[in-house]
């Protein structure tokens, strides 16, 4: 369930914004084996891209060293209510997903 | 005289120190709390809801958990209950159970194939489970206790807790019955003391950290039942929703606020 659900949100503080966005993803190291005794192969979020009103404000690379089901948060310069910001990831296997929401 | 100044600020730090690890330990807790994975369950139940299933092809939304036919406002905290169309008393998963072999036409059989799943996949029981527990949320846990069928559960899980039994001889309360033990760091509680089973109950069930999964409380008696060495008991039995009913009833008067972490 790798594009499983990803939960977002983004609340306007003191002069800044603060971004929390769950995702959904196996995060393999290529280390595990199955009960079978086979290695399980690498499957992780290799890029995550936050935009804020089409804008990129984040690129990240990340590796297999972050949890299964991990949970990101950053603090924006700045912000308003209503704008857009749009967070999503691509793994290396090719699959991506995304979610949007507006600052509340 | 500056020997005595030099304890008394020493022992101030130490305190201060103590204070601070209190708080970094509680802002762990929160930061957890805030980005639960638990919140990836809930949407994935609330999908498996409203998604028909079955020879008959219908959704579990007008199933009834007690409040109504599809009402989840609160249903959770009010369970195990007496159901009258069952004739029997249900926890939330028992309830689910039923709903899916009457409402969807599924076997028995068929629908408890994979009632705890994995990481990588996990059951429909699981999910479903956060996403109804979550509509509980700032609501007074309130099991049924009136119904003579209520009060033979109670007493039946009751008096499961204290019941030796199997290989080893023990008994829920064999581990959960002093003060103060714990396995590893792993603190166990006294489940029968109100104070101990509130913030227990109010939180399951929970996402645990340790094997990235949604675990329930139907799970945790057939793993505790399997850490004793007995044999298996049987999901949605009247032996677990026995047991169910009697820690969430001991429980009875805190606000539900989960699903909740566990290590």
């Amino acid at each position: 369930m790798a594009a499983g659900p990803m939960k977002m949100r983004a609340l306007l503080g003191q002069g800044y914004t603060d971004i929390r966005v769950l995702m959904n993803h196996p995060m393999e190291t290529g280390q595990r084996k199955d009960p079978d005794g086979k290695l399980v192969p690498m499957h992780f979020i290799q890029n995550l891209t936050v935009k804020v009103n089409g804008r990129t404000v984040v690129d990240a690379q990340i590796s297999q060293a972050v949890s299964r089901n991990p949970v990101f948060s950053f603090r924006l310069k700045g912000g308003a209510k209503g704008d857009k910001i749009e967070v999503s990831w691509l793994d290396n296997q090719g699959e991506s997903n995304s979610t949007e929401a507006a600052v509340a | 005289m500056r020997l005595a100044a030099f304890a008394a600020l020493a022992a101030c730090a130490a305190l201060a120190q103590a204070q601070d690890s209190a708080r970094e330990i509680q802002r762990y807790r929160q930061m957890i709390a805030e980005g639960s994975p638990a919140e990836l369950f809930e949407v994935e139940g609330e999908a498996l809801w409203k998604k028909p299933e079955g020879p008959k092809k219908v959704s579990l939304e007008r199933c009834d958990l007690g409040e109504g036919p599809g009402v989840l406002k609160g249903a959770y905290a009010h369970l195990p209950r007496y159901f009258k169309d069952a004739d029997s008393v249900m926890d939330l998963e028992t309830r689910l159970l039923h709903c899916m072999t009457t409402l969807q036409g599924r076997s028995r059989e068929e629908a408890t194939r994979r009632v705890f799943g994995s990481a990588d996949r996990p059951s429909e029981f699981e999910s479903l489970s956060a996403y109804i527990a979550a509509q509980s949320r700032g609501v007074r846990i309130a099991p049924g206790m009136s119904h003579p069928k209520e009060k033979a559960s109670y007493e039946l899980g009751r008096a499961l807790y204290f019941h030796r039994v199997g290989a080893w001889d023990f008994s829920c309360a064999s581990c959960h019955g002093d003060e103060g033990k714990r396995i590893r760091m792993q603190e166990l509680p006294v489940l029968y003391k109100p104070e101990a089973a509130r913030p227990v109950i109010a939180t399951w069930p929970a996402y645990r950290v340790s094997t990235s999964q949604l675990v329930t409380l139907q799970w945790r008696m057939n793993d505790c039942y399997r850490q004793m060495r007995t044999p298996e008991p049987t999901f949605a039995s009247e032996t677990t929703v026995a047991l169910i009913h009697f820690l969430t009833a001991t429980a009875r008067g805190e606000t539900y606020h989960g699903p909740g972490n566990k290590r």
